[in-house]
C-alpha cells in the first residue's frame, strides 16, 4: 500500500495509536487529517468524536483519562488557538494529552487571516507549558508522534505534535477557484 | 420564586444513593454542592475548564458504558460550552445525565445576570439538539422524577434545574487536580491504575 512517505504517514500514525491502545479520537476535520480521520473511522476498537470546537477535545480527553482510556486529538493550528483555557486542565491536574496539530499559516500560505496563529501556534503552547515536537518531513511524522506518545502518557501531560505545512503543501485557492464550474 | 429549590437540597436527594455513579461537578456552586453532599473519591470536582464539564461527563462516560456518570453543573458553565450539547447528541451516551443547576446567575463573580435569566432555554437547546431525554425542574416532584429517571432511564439525558439564588458558605473539595484525578482513577479502575 505505501506509494511513498507522503501517502504512508497517516497509515503509520493510526498503527502507532492502535498499538498504543488510543480509543477515543476526538477531531476537528482539517484536510492535513483527512486520511488520518478515515483511518480512525474504519476502526472499530476507536471511537471517533466530531467536536463543534477543538477545547472540546481538551475535556473530553482528560474524561476519557478518568474513565481509563487513552485519547488522540486531530486538529488544525487554528483550532490551537481554541484550546487554551482548556488546557489548564490537563496541565495543572497533569492528564496525559496527545494532540495532532496540522499547520496553517506556516509555510507557503495563500491566506492571510491563517498568519497570526499560524505563526503563533508553537509559542502559544509553550508559553502554557505544552510541550511541542515538529515534524517537517514525512518520513520523520510517525517517529514524532511515537515519542510524543510516550511522552504524554509517560509522563503524563499535554503534548503537542506539529506537522508543517510544508509538508502537507498550501492550499491553493486559485486552483480551487478555477476548478469551480461556471 | 418563593416555592424555588435550593440547590445544595437538590444535590443532596440527586446523590444520596449514587452507588457506583460517576460525578463531575462544573466549576464554581456545583463544585461545592457535590462537596457539601459528602466529598467521594468517584466525584471530579472542577476548579476551572470552564465550559468543559459537560464533555468531561462525555469522555468519562464513553470510556465506562456501563457506569452511570452524572455531570452536575451551572448555566453559567453549560451556556460557555454549548456546543457540548450538539456533540453530546450526536455520540448518544446511554448512561451520561447532565442536571444544570439553573439559578440564573454567575454565583462566583457577584451574582450576575446569565442569558438563562433573560430566557434562554437550556433544555429546551439540548432537546433541539438531539438529546433523548429532556426534563425541566421546578418543584420538588419534579426532582423526584429526575432521581428516578437518571437512575433508572436510559439514554442521554438533560436537565434544568431552576433553583434559588442563595449565597452559600463555601464547601470546598481538595484542590490539587492530580490528587483529584488520582483517586477518581484509583476508586474507578483499581489500584494499578496508578501503575499505567
Amino acid at each position: 500500500m505505501k506509494k511513498n512517505a507522503e501517502s504512508a504517514w497517516p497509515d503509520e500514525v493510526h498503527a502507532l495509536l492502535k498499538a498504543a491502545g488510543i480509543r477515543q479520537v476526538a477531531i476537528v476535520p482539517d484536510a492535513g487529517h483527512a486520511r488520518l480521520i478515515k483511518l480512525c473511522e474504519k476502526d472499530k476498537a476507536m471511537r471517533v468524536v466530531r467536536l463543534t470546537t477543538e477545547e472540546e477535545g481538551v475535556a473530553l480527553l482528560a474524561g476519557a483519562w478518568l474513565g481509563g482510556e487513552k485519547g488522540v486529538l486531530l486538529m488544525q493550528s487554528s483550532g490551537v488557538g481554541n484550546c487554551i483555557n482548556m488546557l489548564t486542565l490537563p496541565i495543572a491536574s497533569q492528564f496525559p494529552l496527545l494532540m495532532l496539530v496540522t499547520m496553517r499559516g506556516d509555510f507557503g500560505e495563500f491566506n492571510p487571516a491563517q498568519i497570526p496563529m499560524g505563526n503563533a501556534t508553537q509559542a502559544v503552547l509553550e508559553a502554557l507549558g505544552v510541550i511541542v515536537k515538529r515534524a517537517d518531513t514525512a518520513e520523520e511524522v510517525p517517529e514524532v508522534v511515537s515519542g510524543a506518545m510516550r511522552l504524554a502518557f509517560n509522563t503524563y501531560r499535554p503534548v503537542a505534535v506539529l506537522v508543517g505545512q510544508r509538508l502537507l503543501g498550501a492550499k491553493d485557492f486559485r486552483k480551487l477557484t478555477e476548478s469551480v464550474p461556471q | 420564586m418563593s416555592k424555588s429549590l435550593h440547590r445544595r437540597e437538590v444535590v443532596k436527594e440527586l446523590l444520596a444513593k449514587r452507588g457506583d455513579s460517576l460525578v463531575i461537578g462544573g466549576l464554581g456552586a456545583p463544585a461545592w454542592d457535590i462537596t457539601d453532599a459528602g466529598d467521594h473519591d468517584l466525584n471530579f470536582p472542577l476548579w476551572g475548564a470552564m465550559g468543559g464539564a459537560a464533555m468531561i461527563g462525555l469522555g468519562v462516560a464513553l470510556a465506562q458504558p456501563k457506569k452511570k456518570v452524572l455531570v452536575l453543573t451551572g448555566d453559567g458553565e453549560m451556556l460557555m460550552g454549548l456546543g457540548a450539547l450538539a456533540t453530546i447528541a450526536v455520540q448518544q451516551p446511554r448512561n451520561l445525565c447532565i442536571v444544570v443547576l439553573d439559578n440564573e446567575r454567575y454565583g462566583e463573580t457577584g451574582m450576575q445576570r446569565t442569558h438563562t435569566g433573560h430566557g434562554v432555554d437550556l433544555a429546551g437547546m439540548a432537546k433541539a439538539a438531539g438529546f433523548a431525554r429532556t426534563l425541566k425542574v421546578n418543584t420538588q416532584a419534579d426532582v423526584s422524577r429526575l432521581k428516578q429517571r437518571i437512575y433508572s432511564g436510559e439514554g442521554a439525558l438533560f436537565a434544568q434545574v431552576k433553583v434559588d439564588a442563595e449565597r452559600l458558605p463555601l464547601v470546598l473539595p481538595p484542590r490539587e487536580g492530580s490528587l483529584l484525578k488520582n483517586r477518581f482513577r484509583i476508586a474507578l479502575l483499581g489500584p494499578e491504575a496508578a501503575q499505567q
